[in-house]
C-alpha cells in the first residue's frame, strides 16, 4: 500500500486492478458512474475508464443482484454495489435461493464470480434504514461466503481473492472505515504492531509491540476494529490488561484453525460485532471456539454486540445504541472481574 | 394533459395567502436544513424537496382526516403540506426535544398521527395498499396516498403493489414525483418505457401534470380523487417536477445550466413574477418564521428517548419465564 491510504481509495484501486486486469469483470450498481462515483466514491474514475463494463442501474436491488448472478453463470465476473447494506434485503432471494444454491444444485460444480459489496454500519446518523449491521443474516448459508473490509487487509488482495472462489462472496464494507487510513508494514499507532496470520485472505493479529503474552484476546471484524483496538489502549494504560485483537477478513464459513495457536495461554476471548444479538457471526465464532478449547480456555468466550434496538437517527441517541470501545473494555473487565 | 399543462404554467391563477405561507414555508425549511448542515449544525443526511413544494400543497386540500399519507426520503415537504409543525419536524431532524418521533426516526423516518414515511424505496406501495385496504372498509371515503419518485419505479415493490391494488380496487392514490434524476442518475438512463404505460398494464388511470398552478392541478384532479374515495380503484398521478437542489447535501453532479432551468421552471418563480407584492410580503414573514423556528429549535436540548420507545429486555429462559408466557407488560 501507498502511505496512509484512506481505505475508499484503496477500496477505489481494488476495483480499478481487477477491471484492468481482468476484461470479465464487471461493476453494477445505483449512481456509481462518473461523475457522481457512487454514494461512497468507491467507484470513482472506474466508469470514464472501463465504459460499458460499468453500470449504473435502476434502484433495483434483487434486480442487479440478479443479473450480476447472471453475467457470473454466464462466464464473466460481477462486482454488485448495494447502496447501503440495509437494502441488501432486497437482494436476500436472489442470494439464498439463486445465486449461492446454484454453485451446487445442479448436481455439479457450477462457477458464480459474483462479489456483492455493502457498505454497513452506523455511526454516521443515517437513521434506522440506513446505519445496521446485516452480515449475521448472511451467515450460514452454504454456498455464500461473507467477508469484510479492515484497516489492515488491503483491497487489492481481498478483492481478487474473492472473484477467484467462482461463488457469490458478500464484502461488508463499514462506512466509517471509508475516511479512515490503512494500517501499513505492520504499525498500529504507537502501541502497537499487527501481521497477517493464516492462509489468504488472512486474519489480522493486533499486539504490543514487545510482544508480550496477551491476558484476553479480542476478535472483532473490520468494523469494529477501531473500538477494539481503542478498547485494548484503555484496558492495557487503564486496567493493566494486556490484549490482542484478530480481524478475520472472511467471516463466513469461519475456520477456527489458524486462530487456534494464537489463543494458547490467554485467559479471555471476547468477540465484538456491532450487529445485535441472536443469531449472529460472533455467537458462530464462540460456538466454534468453544468446540476445539472447551477443555483449556479457563472462561466461556464473551459476545459483545450493540443493544436489541434500531439505530438512531441522533447521534446522542445512536451512540447508546451502537458497540462502543467502552462497551468491549466493559465487557472484558467484567468477565475477567 | 401534458399539452394543456404547459399552454397553462404561465401565468399562474390567483392564489390564497394560506397556500403561499405553506409553499414558502417548505422552501425556507428546506434551505435552511441546507444551511445549517453547511454551518455543521445537523448530522447525517438529508434530501430536500426544492422545486417540488407545490406538489404535497396543490393536494393538500384535496385529502382529508381520514387519509393515510405514505412519504419518502425526500419527505419534509409532504409532512409540512399536511401537518404545518416546523418546530417538531426540525427537532426530529436534530435530535432536539420535541422531536416527532423521539429523535429516533430522522428526517427520512417519521410517523406522526396519519403520516408515515420510510428511507427504503418503494417499500411503502404494499403497506399502502393494506392500509387502503382496512380505509375502505372501516370509513367513508379514505384513502392512502403514497408519494415515489421516477427512481422508485426501479424496485418490484412497485408493480405487485399495483397488482394487489388494482386486483382488490384499493382506495390508493400513488403519487409520482417525477423530477427528471434518481439521486445522479437522469430518468432516461434508468426507467424504460414511461409511467403512463405501466400504470395502463394494470388498468390502473393515469394523469400527468406538467404546470404548477396550484388552482388548476385541484380543478383537474379533485374529480378524479373523489372516483378513488368511492373505491373505482386506484389512480397514478404523475407530476414532471423540477429538483432545485442536490439530492442529499453537496452532491449534484448536473451543470450549472440544468440546475438554471430547473430553477426557473418552478412554482417559485412563477408565483414570484405572477403576484409580486403578495409574494414578497408571505415569503418575508415565512423567512423569518423559519429563521426563528431554527434559533428555538437548536437551542434545546437533545431529545431523552422515552423508555416506551425500547424494546422489552429480553425474558430468561426456564419453567418461571414460560409459565408466565402470554402476559404483556
Amino acid at each position: 500500500m501507498t502511505r496512509a491510504e484512506r481505505i475508499v481509495d484503496n477500496l477505489n484501486q481494488a476495483l480499478h486492478q481487477v477491471m484492468a486486469d481482468d476484461p470479465s469483470v464487471h461493476v453494477l450498481g445505483e449512481d456509481i458512474v462518473d461523475p457522481y462515483g457512487g454514494a461512497f466514491k468507491v467507484t470513482k474514475g472506474l466508469s470514464t475508464r472501463y465504459g460499458s463494463r460499468v453500470m449504473a442501474t435502476p434502484l433495483s436491488e434483487g434486480g442487479i443482484v440478479g443479473v450480476g448472478a447472471g453475467l457470473a453463470l454466464a462466464g464473466d465476473k460481477a462486482i454488485v454495489e448495494i447502496m447501503f447494506a440495509d437494502f441488501a434485503g432486497l437482494a436476500f432471494d436472489q442470494l439464498l435461493n439463486f445465486a449461492s444454491k446454484s454453485t451446487m444444485m445442479y448436481g455439479r460444480r457450477v462457477e458464480i464470480p459474483l462479489v456483492v459489496r455493502c457498505p454497513t454500519g452506523g455511526g454516521r446518523g443515517y437513521g434506522p434504514t440506513h446505519s445496521q449491521s446485516l452480515q449475521k443474516h448472511f451467515i450460514g448459508i452454504p454456498g455464500l461466503s461473507v467477508f469484510e473490509m479492515s484497516p489492515f487487509h488491503d483491497a487489492r488482495e481481498l478483492l481478487p481473492h474473492l472473484l477467484s472462489l467462482g461463488e457469490p462472496c458478500l464484502l461488508f464494507e463499514d462506512k466509517v472505515l471509508y475516511t479512515r487510513r490503512a494500517y501499513q508494514q505492520g504499525e498500529v499507532e504507537d502501541l502497537f504492531t499487527f501481521d497477517l496470520v493464516g492462509p489468504p485472505p488472512y486474519v489480522a493479529r493486533v499486539r504490543l509491540g514487545d510482544g508480550s503474552e496477551p491476558d484476553c484476546t479480542l476478535i472483532a471484524p473490520g468494523g469494529v476494529a477501531h473500538r477494539a483496538l481503542s478498547a485494548m489502549r484503555a484496558l492495557l494504560l487503564n486496567d493493566e490488561i494486556t490484549c490482542q485483537l484478530l480481524v478475520p477478513a472472511r467471516l463466513y464459513p469461519f475456520d477456527p484453525g489458524p486462530l487456534l495457536p494464537l489463543l494458547e495461554g490467554t485467559r479471555l476471548v471476547c468477540v465484538a460485532e456491532e450487529s445485535t444479538a441472536g443469531g449472529t457471526w460472533g455467537s458462530e465464532v464462540a460456538h466454534r471456539l468453544h468446540r476445539h478449547l472447551w477443555g483449556s480456555l479457563p472462561l466461556p468466550v464473551s459476545v459483545v454486540h450493540s443493544a436489541p434496538d434500531v439505530v438512531p437517527t441522533a447521534l446522542h441517541l445512536e451512540r447508546d445504541v451502537l458497540i462502543q470501545d467502552t462497551t468491549i473494555r466493559e465487557a472484558v473487565l467484567e468477565a475477567l472481574a | 394533459m401534458i399539452g394543456t399543462a404547459q399552454a397553462r404554467r404561465s401565468p399562474v391563477a390567483k392564489v390564497g395567502d394560506e397556500d403561499l405561507e405553506r409553499l414558502l414555508l417548505i422552501r425556507h425549511f428546506e434551505l435552511t436544513l441546507l444551511e445549517l448542515f453547511e454551518r455543521g449544525a445537523l448530522n447525517g443526511t438529508t434530501h430536500t424537496c426544492l422545486g417540488q413544494e407545490h406538489i404535497p400543497v396543490a393536494l393538500s386540500p384535496l385529502l382529508g382526516e381520514d387519509d393515510f399519507v405514505f412519504s419518502n426520503h425526500r419527505g419534509h415537504g409532504h409532512f409540512l403540506a399536511r401537518y404545518p409543525d416546523p418546530h417538531g419536524l426540525l427537532a426530529e431532524i436534530m435530535g432536539r426535544e420535541g422531536a416527532l418521533c423521539g429523535g429516533v426516526g430522522g428526517s427520512q423516518h417519521i410517523y406522526h398521527e396519519r403520516f408515515l414515511s420510510t428511507g427504503v424505496q418503494g417499500e411503502s406501495l404494499p403497506v399502502a395498499v393494506g392500509v387502503a385496504l382496512r380505509l375502505k372498509r372501516t370509513t367513508h371515503g379514505g384513502l392512502a396516498c403514497a408519494y415515489i419518485g421516477d427512481g422508485t419505479f426501479g424496485e418490484g415493490s412497485v408493480y405487485e403493489a399495483l397488482n394487489m391494488a388494482q386486483l382488490w380496487r384499493a382506495p390508493l392514490l400513488v403519487v409520482v414525483e417525477n423530477n427528471g434524476i434518481a439521486q445522479s442518475t437522469p430518468t432516461a438512463a434508468q426507467l424504460a418505457g414511461t409511467v403512463a404505460a405501466r400504470a395502463e398494464a394494470f388498468g390502473i388511470r393515469h394523469q400527468r401534470f406538467a404546470g404548477v398552478d396550484l388552482a388548476w392541478i385541484r380543478d383537474e384532479l379533485g374529480p378524479l380523487v373523489t372516483a378513488v374515495r368511492q373505491t373505482s380503484g386506484p389512480l397514478v398521478v404523475e407530476f414532471a417536477a423540477h429538483r432545485i437542489g442536490p439530492h442529499s447535501k453537496g452532491d449534484d453532479t448536473r451543470s450549472e445550466q440544468e440546475r438554471l432551468h430547473a430553477e426557473r421552471s418552478g412554482w417559485h418563480r412563477a408565483y414570484a413574477e405572477a403576484f409580486p407584492e403578495q409574494f414578497a410580503r408571505i415569503d418575508a414573514r415565512q423567512r423569518e418564521l423559519v429563521a426563528r423556528v431554527a434559533t428555538e429549535v437548536a437551542a434545546r436540548p437533545p431529545v431523552a428517548r422515552p423508555p416506551v420507545a425500547r424494546p422489552p429486555v429480553a425474558r430468561p429462559t426456564g419453567a418461571a419465564a414460560r409459565s408466565s408466557a402470554g402476559e404483556r407488560p
